[in-house]
């Protein structure tokens, strides 16, 4: 007995600190986010606020004010140089607008219908079938709204109405940016309707309710603000997305609100800004950072309130 | 099955219903067709998302032809539509995913096990949820300014360190003459820990996901046995969730394959006919061990990178171009997420509880 025991005591002892080494790795494992996150801001504040040393940021060379009203985006150094986000804004703005015209209507009907109409197994095939269309990356949808929709199917139809479409627009890339994020919809939108208690259906049926009251009178409005974080989520997406709206919705930053023409949005001007070979200090570098700040002010403002309206929503029915 | 699934009522239940009310009620009969056409344009807005799918493809195997074909995938790019291939963005993306994968599955894993296993709801951690939730959310190509100012400005240094110029003076005896190493700033490593960051929050959420469903009896039974916190976690927990966290990682993993927005903001190469190390076959990874070593540090290009760039090309010949590297994008992209179902279907079967 004794022969035994003080082996394994050390071997507990060891083991204690050896437990208290690994969780503390575990630890700094996840608060590596943490400092991710601080790490952005500050790279964006540091670059577009207030730099410290010889380097001078964004925002100490052009006004706020400046930056938030004016209508011309010319981002080049020296005096030729108008730094007005406008035009930019507008084009993001107008994207994640198409986006959500055709998302909106597509992912909450895809959620009603795979939560109130389909069966089990129809609903199997279905959803592989959306996570397909989420894991496409998006080159391949702007590829797809370059080569396919733009020529082949928006110009023939506006051309019957007499309408000019430019190769580049703004139409197609939102169309395709509402096709990406249609399955986030449809499925956040699906999970708040699934959690509706059953008793409320089971309500509405007995008081003679069809289907279509059920869904859209009774389901619908019970989820209405689990759905509403889901469009708020989908929108945050649409403005931060890249690549299906640098190739399919063109470079030249106008303020317009006409989605025929080609718009420049935040994202696509940062990819052009950082293809171009500026100088690293020169203020048309420093103007990636100014419009960073700004996407990443936006999208987080949209993202904190969709889930804060989630938390509620869910408070609300366990 | 989730116990959710229960919620919504089986097709039979209601329409006996519906029988019952078919009467010669005019106002009844509205109803009933508004709910009919309600369900058929529920119905349309779901299949359209299937021939969307169907047509997408459909169009890119289209636009392919004339392109497609096994020279592709041996050729580097070349400014003649006809001979440029995707070698070298192949190369890039398999070095590029064998270090994400690296740099996050360890941290991924680990920051999971933490949040489900070992935090106590203390308001670090709370504050460590919050933030995970909104990152997720952070526009990829934000992550490609962190990367383009911290870990390729890093990269500069270091490159300029080791430029073989760089004298450093030893307490002022005698200088020394730092070795001429091959790092680039716009290296792998750097476009890797991009990529790390953009899917860490993915992989996370996955792995908590497959650690939940990880039944607490299993955690109960192994404490109650006297096994430790560690012990548990390592011996029980972690092999019990395995398969979900694997097939979880490989499909988060997959997504940085497709992402080509931070890459080009850390200014990675658009036209290069240089694979990284000059690697091009991978017979190579064997026989040329130094090369080997040099890749993780040269200069690339990526899969989507380089369809951006034909897409973007005037000449129209460059269209099948990049179709036809959509084509091998996706092939890769059904390979890796067939390896993924797989590891699911087989785990599966072995374990239930």
């Amino acid at each position: 007995m004794t022969a035994v025991k003080s082996p394994e005591w050390t071997k507990q002892r060891f083991s204690r600190r050896h437990e208290k080494v690994i969780q503390a790795a575990l630890f700094l494992c996840a608060a590596l986010s943490v400092l991710t996150t601080a790490a952005i801001i500050l790279v964006l504040l540091g670059n577009a606020v207030y730099a410290p040393g010889a380097k001078k940021a964004f925002f100490e060379q052009v006004s706020l004010w400046e930056f938030l009203t004016g209508t011309h985006w010319k981002p080049v150094d020296g005096d030729a140089g108008r730094f007005g986000m406008i035009p930019l804004l507008s084009g993001t703005i107008m994207v994640a607008v198409i986006a959500s015209i055709v998302s909106v209507p597509a992912g909450l009907g895809a959620a009603i219908y795979m939560s109130e109409y389909a069966g089990p197994r129809e609903r199997e095939i279905l959803k592989p079938i959306l996570e397909v269309l989420a894991g496409i990356p998006s080159v391949v949808y702007g590829f797809f709204a370059l080569k396919f929709i733009t020529p082949w199917i928006l110009k023939p139809a506006l051309g019957l109405l007499g309408l000019e479409l430019g190769t580049f627009n703004a139409l197609s890339a939102g169309i395709v940016v509402g096709i990406m994020v249609t399955p986030l919809i449809a499925s956040l939108s699906e999970d708040v309707i699934r959690s509706v208690p059953r008793s409320l259906r089971e309500a509405a049926y007995a008081l003679g309710s069809t289907r279509f009251d059920v869904s859209a009178r009774v389901v619908v409005p019970a989820a209405l603000s689990g759905i509403l974080a889901a469009f708020l989520l989908a929108f945050s997406r649409a403005i931060g997305e890249t690549m299906a709206v640098v190739i399919a919705g063109g470079q030249q930053p106008i303020a317009t609100l006409n989605p025929l023409r080609g718009a420049q949005t935040m994202t696509s001007f940062m990819v052009h800004a950082s293809t171009g070979d500026s100088a690293a200090d020169s203020i048309s570098r420093m103007s990636i950072y100014a419009i960073g700040i700004t996407l990443f002010v936006i999208t987080l403002t949209i993202n904190l309130i969709s889930g804060w309206i989630l938390r509620r929503y869910r408070e609300v029915y366990q | 099955m989730s116990p959710a699934n229960s919620a919504s009522l089986p097709a039979s239940a209601v329409k006996p219903a519906i029988n019952f009310i078919s009467g010669a009620d005019r106002h009844i009969r509205r109803r009933l067709l508004l709910s009919q056409l309600f369900a058929w344009a529920c119905r349309l807005a779901t299949y359209a998302s299937l021939a969307i799918l169907v047509v997408l493809l459909a169009a890119i195997f289209y636009s392919s032809i004339g392109r497609l074909a096994w020279d592709f995938v041996t050729n580097t790019n070349s400014t003649n539509p006809a001979k440029a291939g995707m070698l070298a963005g192949l190369w890039g993306s398999f070095w590029l995913i064998l270090f994400t994968a690296i740099f996050s599955i360890p941290v991924g894993v680990g920051s999971a096990v933490y949040l489900e296993e070992i935090a106590r709801d203390s308001f670090l951690v709370r504050i460590i949820k919050i933030n995970l939730a909104n990152l997720a959310g952070v526009p990829s190509i934000v992550y490609g300014i962190l990367g383009y100012t911290v870990f390729r400005s890093s990269a500069a240094v270091l490159s300029r360190l080791f430029d073989g110029h760089c004298l450093i003076g030893v307490m002022g005896l005698f200088k020394i003459r730092l070795m001429k190493l091959p790092i680039y700033e716009d290296n792998i490593l750097v476009g890797a820990l991009t990529l790390t960051l953009v899917i860490l929050p993915t992989v996370i959420a996955a792995s908590q996901e497959a650690l939940r469903s990880v039944p607490s009896s299993i955690r109960v039974a192994s404490l109650a046995l006297g096994a430790t916190r560690w012990q548990t976690i390592w011996h029980q927990v972690i092999p019990a969730s395995l398969p979900g966290i694997s097939t979880g990682v490989i499909l988060s993993t997959s997504r940085a394959i497709g992402e080509a927005a931070p890459l080009i903001m850390l200014g990675a190469l658009t036209y290069t006919s240089m694979c990284p190390g000059s690697i091009d076959s991978p017979i190579e990874l064997v026989t040329r061990p130094a090369q080997v070593l040099r890749a993780p540090l040269d200069q690339f290009t990526a899969m989507p990178i380089e369809i951006y760039d034909w897409s973007k090309q005037p000449d129209s010949r460059f269209t099948a171009v990049a179709a036809s590297g959509i084509v091998v994008l996706l092939v890769v992209l059904l390979a890796i997420n067939s390896v993924a179902m797989i590891v699911r279907h087989y785990a599966s079967r072995r374990l239930r509880w």
